[in-house]
């Protein structure tokens, strides 16, 4: 479905302008969901549309050059497993699942090392399922 | 109230268009005044997800849907009178059980008294984060959370098995 729109100079160049502020913006929002709106689903969503974008734009193939099969697969079940891997690392501190007071120094600073922890999971599996689904449907209607 | 007024009438327009590219697009707007009725309820996280799922990826993912199929809906039809009897009747039971709802931001309400208040006096002593939503998400409902990150990947396994399948060897 996507083709590349080749000869479109001015989509070419607004979306090389548009996606490094998307993906910063992911950014932001990843890592700030602590004092503002946001967190890791919606960080792992707005990084999708990043890459959605440049699959518009530049075609299917480039964007698939950084995002395999492998890479999205992997990344996504990283992130359920880093998110499993902080409650057992609190289970072996001697806290109960996911009690986040005993990963750090104090109670304030376990939680907010658990909290960034589990919300760069989530960031990671959103963004990296998203992708795949968006691939799948895209693919599917490039094959004839 | 503006809001709620605007998205009657997209809803209504949904309904009548038989062009799903259309349909789409209405689609879209409706998130977004969704997203908008949310911030004038102060849950901005709620609508910042709204606007980024609901208008955005949903959106998009509808579009790609559209051009695996066809863009116009096939005419169907006319036997309304059973659904438009089912959807009355519904409708008027889930309005007669909004009666016994407590009254908008009334402070005794059962949400308002049971943990809410936990959380509020709480979070900044035992967290010590601004921001209540992603505390109480995070932290306090983290095996929720870990729930719905799972329903996700299920979501993309689901998708893979289903469109994405390809055998060893064959070329995309």
């Amino acid at each position: 479905m996507p083709n590349p729109i080749q000869p479109n100079l001015v989509l070419r160049v607004a979306g090389k302008m548009l996606i490094p502020i998307i993906l910063m913006f992911a950014l932001y929002v990843q890592f700030h969901g602590e004092t503002g709106p946001g967190g890791g689903f919606q960080a792992g969503v707005i990084f999708t549309s990043a890459f959605i974008l440049y699959a518009l734009v530049f075609g299917i193939g480039p964007a698939r050059a950084v995002a395999t099969d492998r890479v999205l697969r992997v990344l996504a079940a990283f992130g359920v497993l880093l998110y499993i891997g902080v409650g057992i690392a609190s289970l072996l501190s001697g806290g109960n699942f996911l009690d986040y007071d005993v990963l750090g120094e104090n109670a304030i600073e376990g939680q907010h090392l658990g909290i960034f922890l589990i919300e760069l999971g989530v960031g990671f599996t959103v963004a990296s399922v998203m992708i795949i689904i968006f691939f799948a449907f895209a693919e599917r209607g490039a094959r004839p | 109230m503006l809001l709620l007024g605007f998205l009657a009438i997209t809803a209504l327009a949904v309904i009548h268009l038989r062009d799903l590219f259309a349909v789409v697009m209405l689609f879209g707007i409706y998130s977004f005044l969704t997203a908008s009725l949310f911030v004038t309820l102060d849950a901005v996280d709620v609508a910042f997800t709204e606007a980024v799922v609901g208008a955005g990826i949903s959106t998009f993912l509808m579009l790609c849907t559209l051009a695996l199929t066809a863009r116009r809906e096939k005419a169907k039809p006319a036997r309304t009178l059973i659904p438009l009897l089912v959807v009355v009747i519904t409708g008027a039971t889930l309005v007669y059980g909004t009666l016994d709802m407590p009254d908008f931001s009334d402070p005794s309400a059962p949400v308002h008294t049971h943990v809410t208040p936990r959380y509020i006096e709480a979070t900044e002593r035992e967290i010590g984060m601004p921001n209540l939503v992603t505390a109480v998400l995070a932290s306090y409902r983290g095996y929720d959370t870990l729930g719905e990150l799972t329903v996700i990947l299920t979501a993309g396994i689901g998708v893979l098995v289903l469109l994405g399948y390809r055998k060893r060897g064959e070329k995309r």
